[in-house]
């Protein structure tokens, strides 16, 4: 495994990020930080109800404030609604600023542009709107109710979206097992709760084309998007991603309302405009994740295998699709991963209700399936006598076998994921021991996943490959590269230039990247389905390789040898055998340029994913140990060791920062995070309120790398952004379950519901 | 309403400007003076990512009237290096992949600065202590402490 790593001089490395420097001087662009001439503050009005129809808008009070510039609502649209999956036109179900009916609270209603924020906020508080209210529906159960309030006039019985998936015959299945268990889960509602708020600056140029700077993770949706519902051609919008401070998939919804706004209030005023949502619009307008009710039978053997599994799904879909249509899909799929079930059938209802509208966020319907699973998979095991280790391994997905959902495993390091963390932390031993006084209990518990490392299709219609990358080398032996793949935080561009440099034989310093700017760079889908490490690092792997294939053909021909004989490294092109025969790079690249009549070398490579569902999966296994405090309910997450398998990591300094930044985030869920709703109106809209955890409740994490080499990502690498989520989630339900005997099927678990069951147990 | 002409001695510059009495400092440093290394996460107090030092003590410029600030030290991220030199705490963040998004790197940076300042070595409860006013959604803060105890213990780099 070590020698694996040594065979590269870039890839394998704890390399900071090529933009780290930058950010801790406080020199990152943020969209907020930017600034144009004579630009405006734009401001959204939003519905106070949670259904209604618009009456009557009336801005001429608002128009009259000083300052104020301009006032837009729905019928300075062109009225064309948009939907980031524009490819089925069911799921296109959404103005960005409503036309003559309002679904949620926080849904757009107008907007103003004024000279200083001040005057927008005072115009946003005098533009009057007739509402006529309309019942309202808050809960899936109740919305599928006959006579129940219809949310959508296309979607009779409020489902936005259904989809079925049966494989082998579970009914055959459930007559083979020795035991079945069929059990009900529900998730919370939960926000991504990125710190940047989402931002867009809005400028059109004399000619009629726009440009738009904006916090986002895809913006060649974007680009799509804002053309279709101003009603331009694509090639006026040019988007430029500045530095985003997380997304979280709370920023693919391929458009925000404030894009859109932004850009008609700069159309209108012709001057620029920017809008920043305040943190309180961040927790009751924006997309969030769908809270979900699963029902799960599951049968196994005696000895644990996983025989056959049927589950329903609800999803609570809020008042407009956003990529719930794609969740819908997933919470099912999902549960294919990492085990093998033979006879799978699940049926999965999207519906709509009058709240916001709830989207993808990191892990995409993983989390609350996987929460589900393992919890089930423990109780199974617990059940049957069986170590849960044991059960994880006998069910776990080798290479070369395919899911029940057509999930294709070309590589699979999960078995020795789980190996890893039970022998680490001594799980079978630390399990059944006993540890409590009379205040505190301890508690081991594990949990498992497996996750997609890359979507298989675009949102919309498009001829673009899914990735692209264009390599530049000119003056100075420079190595510029051009990428549509979108930088969030996670690290995107770093792992993007360590391939080039490591394929050109260059240190990373030399590589400079342009990202996401969609005038510019090669189009791109955008970072979501973790995608991007294995998408555009294999068109940056291709259109490095093409770089050093026209170099070594010029070398060789100078050199006179073959061209096959060369290798790139430390700066220079040597013949293979003999470090003193060399060209230094940025000879080679003259020797290139004087060889093509002065034409720049530029070079392309592109990528499509060879499988319709994804290319590969990484897998995990993730060791919680908890410590309840039996007189509070309170939890706290002592240690979480992590196995992992994203195959060769590129960079393990960053692929421990997603570990670590998923363990946290699925902690959070798993205790505390949640948004509460009463008549549709969020009741804690703060970071405070939502409670996603702070530096001071953050475990101890060890890591251990499953290394390996996966066929078809770059190097050898899959993802490690999302699936990292899935396994922390039930891994600290069932410690929780170890140290105290209570199960809570019911997220968060919070020390109120642990209280209450060990009251009902205490009881018993 | 009225603007006020005041004085801010930041990062070690005066700078005069004309403020509205509710503008806070987060306004004027950001918008004033350009100085856009200071981030507004949630303008109520919560997120910790506007964290600038008030005579050398981290405070929230978000809650902090720019008025009052007038003859107090301020510092601010774009302070903290010394020229083209990282600061330890900078360096320690880059070198030990405590940066992702960066958005709550610049009020991390600060609060970290006065932590190692009142407190030559502390322990990692409390590091974390010390940041749990700063929230930051990437990094699950694992690499934020290390960083910090490496910079308090003098430790190298990882190879």
């Amino acid at each position: 495994m070590r020698r694996l790593m040594n065979e590269y001089h870039v890839i394998g490395k704890r390399l900071p990020r090529i933009d780290a420097k930058e950010k801790v001087k406080g020199q990152a662009h943020y969209t907020d930080d930017l600034k144009l001439p004579g630009m405006l503050c734009g401001m959204i009005l939003r519905s106070p109800f949670a259904h209604a129809r618009i009456l009557k808008i009336d801005a001429s009070r608002a128009l009259k404030v000083p300052g104020v510039k301009a006032v837009i609502t729905g019928e300075d649209t062109v009225k064309v609604k948009y939907g980031v999956i524009s490819r089925s036109p069911k799921f296109v179900d959404e103005y960005p600023l409503a036309v003559d009916r309002i679904r949620f609270i926080g849904e757009e209603v107008a907007a103003v542009a004024a000279t200083d924020p001040d005057a927008a906020l005072e115009a946003i508080e005098l533009v009057q709107v007739e509402y006529e209210a309309l019942p309202a529906v808050f809960d899936p159960e109740l919305a599928l109710q006959p006579g129940a309030p219809q949310i959508h006039d296309h979607a009779p019985g409020n489902i936005s979206r259904e989809f079925h998936l049966k494989q082998g015959d579970v009914e055959k299945g459930f007559f083979q097992s020795d035991f079945v268990r069929e059990d009900t889960f529900t998730t919370q509602s939960a926000i991504h709760a990125y710190l940047e708020p989402h931002a867009a600056l809005a400028a059109w140029d004399m000619t009629g084309r726009l440009t738009l700077y904006t916090s986002t993770q895809t913006p060649y949706y974007v680009q799509q998007h804002l053309a279709l519902t101003l009603g331009i051609n694509p090639d006026r919008v040019r988007v430029i991603k500045p530095c985003v401070g997380g997304g979280f998939g709370g920023k693919s919804d391929g458009m925000a309302a404030l894009d859109f706004c932004a850009a008609l209030l700069s159309r209108k005023t012709g001057k620029p405009v920017k809008i920043v949502y305040s943190r309180d619009e961040e927790f009751t307008a924006a997309r969030r994740k769908h809270p979900v009710t699963i029902t799960m039978k599951t049968g196994v053997r005696k000895d644990g295998t996983l025989v056959a599994r049927q589950s329903k799904a609800l999803l609570d879909g809020g008042a407009y699709c956003s990529l719930g249509p794609l969740t819908t899909i997933l919470v099912g799929t999902f549960q294919t991963l990492p085990y093998r079930i033979p006879h799978f059938q699940y049926d999965g209802y999207r519906i709509y209700t009058n709240k916001p509208p709830c989207g993808a966020m990191r892990g995409h319907g993983g989390p609350q399936v996987h929460f589900a699973q393992d919890v089930q998979m423990d109780m199974i095991a617990e059940e049957l006598g069986i170590d849960p280790v044991e059960m994880a391994l006998r069910n776990g997905l080798r290479t070369g076998e395919r899911s029940a959902a057509g999930f294709s495993i070309i590589s699979s390091g999960f078995a020795e994921c789980v190996r890893r963390v039970a022998e680490e932390t001594k799980f079978g031993e630390q399990r059944s021991s006993q540890k409590a006084n009379r205040s505190r209990a301890y508690g081991i518990g594990l949990g498992c996943g497996g996750f997609p490392s890359g979507a298989g299709f675009y949102f919309t219609n498009t001829t673009s490959a899914h990735s692209s990358v264009i390599i530049k080398a000119g003056e100075g032996g420079g190595v510029s590269v051009l990428t549509g793949a979108s930088d969030i935080g996670q690290g995107s561009d770093s792992i993007i230039c360590q391939i080039v440099a490591e394929v050109l034989g260059l240190p990373l310093e030399n590589i400079r990247i342009t990202s996401a700017d969609t005038a510019m760079t090669p189009p791109d889908m955008g970072t979501y389905s973790s995608r991007v490490t294995v998408a555009a690092g294999n068109a940056a792997l291709k259109a490095a390789r093409a770089a050093r294939e026209d170099i070594f053909r010029v070398v060789a021909k100078k050199m006179e040898a073959n061209p096959a004989d060369f290798v790139a490294a430390n700066r220079k092109i040597f013949v293979k055998g003999n470090p003193e025969a060399f060209i230094p790079f940025e000879e080679a690249i003259n020797l290139y340029q004087t060889e093509n009549d002065g034409a720049p070398l530029v070079v392309k490579g592109s990528y499509n994913s060879p499988d319709k569902m994804s290319p590969t999966y990484s897998f995990g296994a993730y060791v919680a140990e908890v410590e309840v405090d039996l007189r509070t309910g309170e939890v706290q997450v002592i240690k979480m060791t992590a196995g992992h398998d994203c195959g060769q990591p590129l960079n393990p300094m960053s692929v421990e920062g997603q570990v670590e930044g998923c363990i946290v985030m699925g902690m959070g869920y798993a205790l505390s995070e949640n948004l509460s709703f009463e008549g549709g109106q969020t009741l804690n809209p703060s970071f405070l309120g939502y409670r996603a955890p702070a530096a001071n409740q953050s475990p101890e994490i060890v890591i251990h790398h499953v290394i390996g080499r996966d066929p078809e990502g770059p190097f050898g690498a899959k993802e490690t952004g999302e699936g990292s989520l899935d396994p922390t989630t039930p891994a600290i339900a069932n410690a929780i379950y170890n140290a105290v005997g209570v199960r809570i099927k019911d997220l968060p678990i919070t020390p109120e519901k642990i209280l209450r069951e060990l009251k009902k147990k205490g009881k018993s | 309403m009225m603007k006020k002409l005041i004085e801010l001695h930041v990062n070690g510059e005066v700078h005069s400007l004309a403020v509205k009495p509710n503008d806070t400092l987060l306004d004027a440093l950001r918008n004033h003076l350009g100085l856009v290394g200071t981030k507004e996460g949630c303008s109520v107090g919560e997120c910790g990512a506007c964290t600038v030092l008030l005579n050398r003590r981290p405070a929230l410029s978000c809650l902090t009237l720019a008025l009052d600030a007038v003859g107090m030290e301020i510092t601010t991220i774009e302070g903290v290096s010394q020229g083209e030199a990282l600061d330890p705490i900078q360096q320690a963040f880059v070198d030990y992949g405590a940066v992702q998004c960066g958005f709550c790197t610049p009020g991390m940076i600060l609060t970290a600065k006065e932590l190692l300042e009142v407190q030559k070595h502390p322990s990692v409860d409390e590091i974390k202590h010390a940041l749990s006013g700063n929230f930051c959604r990437c990094t699950g803060y694992t690499k934020i402490v290390e960083a910090i105890e490496a910079v308090s213990t003098e430790r190298r780099v990882k190879s």
